[in-house]
């Protein structure tokens, strides 16, 4: 892997991130109103709608750096599109987990399948979790990169046509707050949405770049180990999921 | 497309040769839905219970020829060869996506007929072209996704685990699709000749871009 440095410009990043995470949730306890309907539960749309919508992106954008990959043969893109793919199943879960809380308070069961979106979410989460299991069962390292490769474009076009199948599938019951038309909330909420959203976005960012810095860290940190104890460079290093 | 169409044939005389895939794709279908008899403990079935039961079945039978698809070609040299030779890389998806249709095709000729005979209320004399139409759709869902999903497989160490654990999720949109579809036709009263049009396009929109893709991807696959 060639040495760039991903740790340039972690740190502003992550101070901006704390920044709009603080802002956000000082706007959503102080600033947005209370939901005239659900009362303070509804306020954790301001967490669960950005966690869900980043880590949907977060799939899509995995899939364009297996374009990369594919198209370069460049391991840099294959550990971009690894890391974008983790990252968004663990906010993924995040966002589940979060819409299962919202449910039982709002309607009254942890899960209820007469709604699109959940159900939609679930099965592109359900298919994600099988992105490291068939990473670790392919040994080779090229073949390994390529096949997670393909994978990860399929599943990223897989996303947007799961949800135009499954919103055929089943009438709306999610309250419909972002449409074509534009968002239909009130003011205060919709700025704090943003503020939330930008800060969860960021936060995706953040972590990405992170594990990328970590990650190019660990790789340099072997090679070094490898050519100061004379070992074969090429040798591999052992079977892994990640891309190593 | 002579290649594909070589590829294809050769598949087509092994399978008349040594069936080893298509038997046992139909006896798991037949017994699926033997099983299902007693799982639901019910004589006969009808409307989106029946859809639902069969598309199951078809589900799961098809499984077991997405998992055989590419067995020989790797145990055997089949893909060394194939590489070797100066032939378009497409041509393999083209040739085992329509070996995988022609079993499908083959599985559910044997297999409706054993869902009438079991489990199945109304007649099928009504319902027959739509559900025909159904089907067709269902099976290119079916072969395309199966064939992308086995080349990714195959060359994994777990590959029968991989490919169903892939398979399952990528398939429930045209699943979902495939049983609304064929819902309505078999009802036993009042049910309607042709299959809901809106579902029969989100199938065949869902065919449409998964041939696509595949086409766009399959090619990767197949270095060495």
């Amino acid at each position: 892997m060639r040495s760039t440095t991903y740790g340039r410009g972690l740190r502003s990043l992550s101070l901006l991130t704390v920044l709009f995470i603080a802002a956000a949730l000082v706007m959503v306890f102080f600033y947005a109103p209370l939901d005239a309907e659900q009362g303070f539960v509804q306020k954790i749309f301001y967490i669960h709608v950005p966690l869900a919508i980043v880590s949907l992106c977060g799939f899509v954008f995995g899939g364009l750096m297996a374009i990369g990959y594919l198209r370069t043969g460049d391991r840099a893109w294959d550990m971009r599109s690894y890391v974008a793919i983790h990252m968004a199943l663990i906010f993924g879960i995040g966002g589940l987990i979060s819409g299962s809380i919202w449910a039982k308070a709002s309607w009254g069961h942890w899960w209820v399948w007469n709604e699109p979106t959940l159900v939609s979410f679930l099965i592109v989460i359900l298919l994600f979790c099988t992105y490291q299991p068939l990473r670790f069962s392919i040994e080779d390292p090229e073949r390994q990169a390529r096949y997670a490769s393909v994978f990860a474009i399929t599943c990223g076009a897989f996303v947007p046509l799961n949800f135009i199948a499954v919103s055929q599938a089943t009438q709306f019951v999610h309250p419909r707050v972002l449409t074509l038309t534009g968002a239909h909330l009130p003011p205060a909420m919709g700025v704090t949405f943003l503020v939330s959203m930008i800060g969860i976005t960021l936060l995706y960012a953040t972590l990405w770049k992170y594990e990328m810095a970590a990650k190019n860290a660990r790789s340099q940190l072997r090679r070094l180990r490898r050519t100061l104890l004379g070992e074969d460079l090429d040798r591999p290093y052992g079977r892994s999921a990640a891309p190593l | 497309m002579s290649t594909a169409w070589a590829v294809l044939r050769k598949d087509l005389r092994l399978e008349l040769r040594s069936a080893e895939t298509l038997p046992a794709m139909v006896l798991f279908a037949v017994v699926t839905i033997v099983i299902f008899h007693f799982a639901l403990n019910r004589d006969t079935i009808q409307g989106q219970e029946a859809a639902g039961v069969f598309v199951i079945a078809l589900l799961f039978a098809s499984m077991l020829g997405i998992n055989r698809l590419f067995v020989a070609e790797r145990e055997q040299g089949g893909f060394d060869g194939f590489l070797l030779a100066p032939v378009d890389r497409g041509a393999m998806l083209l040739a085992k996506a329509s070996a995988l249709y022609l079993f499908l095709v083959v599985l559910e000729v044997i297999a409706v007929p054993a869902f009438k005979l079991f489990l199945l209320q109304p007649g099928l004399g009504r319902p027959l072209p739509g559900l025909i139409a159904v089907l067709a759709l269902t099976n290119l869902a079916l072969s395309v996704i199966g064939t992308l999903v086995s080349g990714i497989a195959v060359h994994t160490r777990a590959r029968d685990l991989i490919g169903p654990m892939i398979g399952l999720p990528l398939l429930v949109p045209a699943l979902i699709a495939s049983a609304r579809a064929a819902g309505p036709i078999l009802q036993a009263t009042h049910a309607p000749a042709a299959p809901p049009l809106r579902w029969v396009g989100t199938l065949a929109l869902y065919d449409l871009v998964f041939a696509l893709l595949a086409y766009a991807v399959f090619d990767f696959l197949l270095e060495e």
